[in-house]
């Protein structure tokens, strides 16, 4: 039976559903204890299975993801919560150097299925160290799968698959989407590495691919873009790593317009990698005009007010954008 | 040394042999204006005018003005998310602090920062930034620049109990220690990080125990005590100088306020409103107040006087900050690189 659900509370479904299912998942990082510290994403679970298996951390990143590479290796299926993604930084040799090689370094004996989720939260005047989206950076890592769901069902779903994946997974949620909604029917576990590009929308004219957040502004622009005759398609990414372009090439082939819009820096970011991918695949004769990004400006994130206003991406943005394409 | 983790001691008037009254008045003075500055700002946090993250140290004044009033502009301090005081101690500059909250060209960081990146170079306050524990190795160092350039500097690092969880942390006492760096580490010890107690993070709640292990001299210190805290900060500070070693002071307190945010009866959705009623006992201010009473150093008019003169330039300053404008658009891309 279809009913609906938030981003957030797919999320609180996802680890409801696991430490249900799996007795050997178990989530470790800061703020489990408090319900205000991830939005409703995670309330109460330390109440319902105990807070042997659900636990809030010293502020030790770095002992915490390494703890739980760990006892991944030794069978548990663990979820790190990283509260904020800056802070991730301060554990990436466990996320990098460790768990993202271990299964090739020791010839396929070992594994490390560990799901690490960082947590992208901006905006609000926050700043350079508080406003983060560092998926691109993970994404660039041979043997770190990396998820990042834009849409409430995807939030659960792709979550479950994360934690039932054998290989370790960055999955990066995104504070902005907790509230958009879906509908759903119960959990049927997918695996992870059947997930391709998700046509959010169908459309003729150009093909709009967003990343996490990105792809709900994607849609904002495709129904805006509409009342200028533009039908827009719009995918969403959902896995960063390792990239499946067959959705998209199919999608650009017909639309002959192709524009990527990524909540991260510019430079060596998602965007255009995916461009890269694309145009490596496709005649440049059969497009229509030039393929565009649309992405943050290479600058830390500001506080003030007036300079966060212009930082960020929005949905007309990317219309101005789509429309220099005609 | 339990007694310093139990809010029922320590709540009488201050001992201030030693002090002038000048000296006292202006450790009063100041932390009076650091903790209107705060209320000031949780004002405006709850009635929404500043959007920005603050974190506020009410309950916690006297160890940024212990600590400051033995140090030289020349010196080197850091700071971590919550340091409004250990800015405004040094400088007791409001508009600094609250055009940058505010995000106004006139804040201290240019309105680039906000709450949780303040800079006053001129007073040797190089710099506060909220990823825990990430300014101890950087006034580390500072220390080993120090200790290079034998200008007799020493550099500071305020941070939490919590920070001392972190790798960076034990990574720099032992170089601090090894390489003998003049360093002066400051742990404000206020029993939590954000919504957890330090019993549910550490096998004890007494933080200069990682002092000892890496062989730095220590101290663990009522942290709401102001006079003690500068009298022993002298000592410190004259041997860092004179020794170039480390030193490492642990400063018991509670902060008064939630973790980030205006309100006192919570703490990132715990309640805690018991708990605060009897620290709130040890209050740097009224013990001090107290004591200059008693001693007849001070009237408690003149006291009235103080808080009334620090309240109109709170006003003033508040008034000034916001009507003063934002950073220009070009500042965005203008301050990424350098032009060489
Ligand atoms: C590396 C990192 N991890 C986590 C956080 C989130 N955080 C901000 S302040 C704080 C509490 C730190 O406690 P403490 O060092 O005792 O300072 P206090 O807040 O008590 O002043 C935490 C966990 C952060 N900012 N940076
Ligand atoms: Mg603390």
């Amino acid at each position: 039976m279809k009913r609906e659900i938030s981003y957030a509370e797919g999320i609180l479904e996802a680890f409801n559903y696991l430490l249900t299912n799996h007795q050997n998942v178990f989530v470790i990082g800061q703020g489990l204890w408090s319900p205000w510290y991830v939005g409703a994403s995670m309330k109460d679970l330390d109440v319902k299975y105990g807070k042997e298996r659900v636990i809030d951390s010293p502020v030790s990143e770095l002992a915490v993801t390494g703890a739980a590479v760990g006892a991944s290796i030794c069978g548990y299926r663990p979820v790190v919560v990283h509260p904020r993604m800056d802070f991730m930084v301060l554990a990436i040799d466990q996320i990098v150097n460790q768990a993202a090689k271990w299964r090739h370094m020791f010839g396929g004996k070992s594994i490390a299925p560990v799901t690490i989720r960082g947590i992208i939260n901006r905006g609000g005047e926050q700043g350079a160290q508080h406003s983060q989206a560092l998926h691109s950076w993970f994404a660039h890592v041979p043997g770190l799968r990396v998820v990042m769901p834009a849409t409430a069902d995807d939030a659960r779903d792709l979550l479950v698959a994360s934690v039932l994946s054998d290989d370790p997974v960055m999955f990066i949620d995104d504070r902005w989407c907790y509230e958009h909604k879906s509908q759903v029917v119960d959990i049927e576990p997918v695996r992870l590495d059947s997930v391709e590009p998700r046509v959010l929308k169908e459309g003729n004219d150009v093909t709009i691919l967003g990343i996490g957040y990105s792809s709900l502004l994607c849609l904002e622009a495709s129904t805006n873009l509409e009342k200028d005759g533009i039908s827009a398609e719009v995918i969403d990414l959902r896995i960063l790593n390792p990239i499946k372009v067959k959705n998209i090439l199919k999608s650009v082939e017909k639309t002959k317009r192709f524009v990527v819009v990524d909540g991260g820096w510019t430079n060596c970011g998602m965007a255009g990698e995916l461009i890269a991918r694309v145009m490596e695949n496709i005649s440049i004769s059969d497009l229509s005009a030039s393929p565009k990004r649309v992405t943050l400006t290479d600058a830390p994130a500001p506080t003030s007010s007036n300079l966060e206003e212009d930082y960020y991406t929005k949905s007309v943005d990317i219309e101005q954008v789509v429309k220099t394409m005609f | 040394m339990d007694k310093l983790f139990d809010p029922k001691y320590f709540n009488d008037e201050l001992a201030i042999e030693g002090f002038g009254s000048q000296e006292l008045t202006k450790f009063l003075d100041a932390m009076i204006l650091i903790r209107k500055a705060e209320e000031k700002l949780a004002e405006n946090i709850e009635n929404g005018v500043i959007k920005c993250p603050c974190h506020l140290g009410v309950g916690q004044e006297a160890i940024a003005v212990g600590v400051s009033s033995v140090l030289r502009n020349s010196d080197k301090v850091f700071g971590a998310h919550r340091s409004h005081s250990h800015f405004l101690a040094l400088n007791s500059d409001l508009d600094g602090l609250f055009s940058e909250v505010l995000g106004k060209e006139s804040g201290s960081s240019k309105g680039m920062g906000g709450s949780m990146h303040l800079i006053d170079r001129s007073v040797g306050f190089e710099g506060s930034v909220p990823i825990v524990s990430a300014t101890i190795p950087i006034a580390t160092g500072a220390a080993l620049a120090a200790k290079l350039n034998k200008k007799g500097e020493v550099a500071v690092a305020y941070f939490g109990d919590g920070a001392t969880e972190e790798g960076a942390f034990h990574e720099s006492l032992n170089l601090a220690s090894t390489h003998k760096l003049p360093v002066l580490y400051i742990c404000e010890n206020n029993l939590f990080s954000s919504h957890l107690h330090i019993s549910l993070r550490q096998p004890s709640q007494r933080i200069a125990r990682f002092a000892e292990s890496h062989l730095i001299e220590s101290a663990t210190l009522d942290g709401n005590n102001v006079t003690e805290i500068s009298k022993h900060c002298q000592k410190a500070v004259d041997k860092i100088r004179n020794t170039n070693r480390p030193y490492f002071l642990e400063l018991i307190t509670y902060r008064w306020k939630g973790h980030v945010g205006y309100r006192e009866d919570m703490d990132v959705g715990v309640k805690r409103k018991e708990d605060l009623l009897v620290w709130r006992n040890r209050d740097p201010i009224r013990r001090l107040e107290l004591a200059l009473i008693n001693s007849k150093t001070l009237t408690q008019d003149s006291i009235n006087d103080i808080h009334a003169s620090i309240d109109f330039r709170i006003k003033e300053s508040w008034k000034r900050a916001i009507d003063g404008v934002f950073p220009e658009k070009n500042n965005l891309l203008d301050l990424v690189y350098s032009k060489k």
